[in-house]
């Protein structure tokens, strides 16, 4: 059975090696502050012990006031998983490190999320609109969008 | 005066499309090509000719009215897509499921993966040249998988099959030994074509040591199902982390080594003479009893979020559900296997001909319905 890791007990080991970088842990996930949401997904993807080495998924939800970006990681050495979040604001030009430097497998799904959403991944090194055209009016997944 | 040098031709990379309407895309797919004569220099996928916005229309409609646009995420084996959505609404809003229904599902579910299975080892078999001889036999074989499912739910393609907390409708008394002797002929099926391709010359001569995927790229990449497999991750979400009743059968994970298309073959042919492992078991088990929770029509799941995660015959097909207690999910997230699996394509191709990319990326086993959504 896949443990999911208790979030608090990551996010407080998490907090000790990488100070003010945690703003929050929830029952089932971790919030970290957007600039530093590399080292961190770095830290958990190459400490042994920990080996998050493989990416489920990215997406993101539009809150309104704010979006989320999250990260599911699984160490297939230890079967854990555990979820990290992030957040941006402003409807104008939200954006977030991309973590295509540490996963292949983020590249097409931040260019996804970049597409329907409208956040830019900072560092990406091809985002350009995956499913629909240049031009195409707005972000269809935003919860303000009109059809 | 003539030199050697004048007398050779100069060549120059040209970059060629394939697809997006092309038998040997698997759908409306297209691969721009930078090729150096016949090798492929570097490739650049491009989506998109499929995308119907699923994800948005699952924002507009009720949980159970979402079910049926399932289908058409991975249209090669809705069954799957089902389970994988009930689970999730399930954990969100903490139903239990009927023990009848749960073996139910695991024997849609299985036969489902020997249907996929038999698409996907038939047409990568096409792709390597193998002109619809080994097509049409998988073919004939999931027509009679197809039959049983027409048989459940009056479908052959959209099923449609699964509510949340349980299935619609009970199968019917001819369903089990009508299911009996499909395993049995497909038991026979699998040791005759096995005999027909395991040694193949052909087809080790097309298949051995081509488009290697290497056990870290394919994590990195986020690879999974047969794909990953076949690179010697023995990662299977049934085993790792058992869902519905997956936890009560006896079955065994096939592995490749080299990560070629031939160990990819292989895996998908040792994967169905697991499924009808599992069949056989789930049929001789199967319990009497109610075959759906008793819900109301229309379910307000708590506010909150989850994701669950089956493994589908392609990989790991996941929901992401955000719920704000309202009659409508507030984001419903595919997690695509299609299009994850994709993401080691270009360097599984460099420096292989094109007949090679055709059957290297027909052994990654795509449907375009679940890449774009």
């Amino acid at each position: 059975m896949t443990v999911a890791l208790s979030s608090r007990e990551i996010a407080s080991q998490l907090s000790s090696k990488f100070p003010g970088a945690i703003e929050a842990a929830g029952n089932d996930s971790v919030l970290v502050k957007s600039d530093s949401l590399v080292q961190v997904a770095a830290y958990l993807k190459d400490t042994d012990g920990l080996k998050f080495a493989y990416l489920n998924y990215i997406t993101a939800v539009d809150y309104y006031s704010y979006f989320e970006v999250v990260y599911q990681l699984t160490s297939l050495e230890h079967n854990r998983s555990v979820i990290l979040k992030t957040r941006c604001y402003g409807r104008d030009n939200p954006s977030v490190p991309s973590v295509t430097s540490l996963w292949q497998g983020a590249d097409f799904q931040e260019r996804e999320i970049y597409d329907l959403f409208g956040i830019k991944f900072e560092g990406h090194p091809n985002l350009k609109r995956i499913f629909l055209w240049d031009g195409f009016p707005g972000y269809p997944l935003r919860k303000d969008w009109n059809q | 005066m003539t030199t050697t040098q004048e007398m050779t031709l100069n060549t120059e990379p040209f970059v060629v499309n394939i697809g997006p309407v092309h038998p040997s895309t698997h759908g409306v797919f297209r691969m721009r090509c930078k090729l150096d004569g016949e090798v492929v220099i570097d490739i650049e996928p491009v989506f998109g000719y499929l995308h119907r916005g699923i994800e948005k229309l699952a924002e507009e409609r009720t949980y159970t009215g979402f079910i049926p646009l399932t289908d058409r995420l991975d249209y090669i084996s809705p069954m799957s897509n089902n389970l994988g959505y009930c689970l999730a609404v399930e954990k969100l809003a903490g139903i239990k499921v009927p023990e009848r229904a749960e073996y139910i599902r695991v024997i849609m579910a299985e036969l489902q993966r020997l249907a996929n299975h038999c698409v996907a080892v038939g047409s990568m078999l096409n792709d390597a040249g193998a002109y619809f001889t080994p097509f049409m036999y998988t073919f004939r074989e999931r027509e009679r998988i197809i039959d049983l499912f027409d048989m459940v739910c009056g479908q052959r393609l959209t099923y449609n099959y699964m509510r949340i907390g349980g299935v619609s409708q009970d199968i019917p008394a001819e369903f089990l030994p009508a299911l009996e002797k499909v395993v049995k002929r497909l038991t026979k099926f699998l040791k005759e074509y096995e005999r027909l391709l395991k040694q193949n010359e052909i087809l080790l001569a097309r298949a051995k040591g081509v488009g290697i995927l290497s056990k870290e790229l394919a994590i990195n990449c986020g690879i999974s199902g047969p794909v990953a497999r076949a690179s010697g991750i023995k990662w299977d979400l049934r085993k790792a982390d058992p869902y519905s009743i997956y936890d009560r059968f006896e079955f065994d994970i096939p592995t490749g080594e080299n990560g070629d298309c031939y160990d990819r073959y292989r895996v998908r042919i040792e994967e169905m003479t697991q499924s009808l492992r599992i069949i056989e078991q789930a049929s001789k088990q199967i319990p009497g009893g109610p075959i759906k929770a008793d819900l109301p029509h229309i379910i307000y799941p708590p506010a909150g979020e989850v994701y669950a995660h089956i493994e589908a015959p392609k990989g790991e097909l996941g929901f992401y559900i955000v719920s704000d207690n309202s009659i409508a999910p507030y984001r419903c997230h595919v997690r695509p296997t299609s299009l994850i699996n994709l993401a080691a394509l270009r360097q599984m191709v460099k420096g292989w001909k094109i007949a090679d990319l055709i059957l290297i990326f027909g052994s990654i086993d795509i449907t375009m319905g679940e890449v774009d959504r």
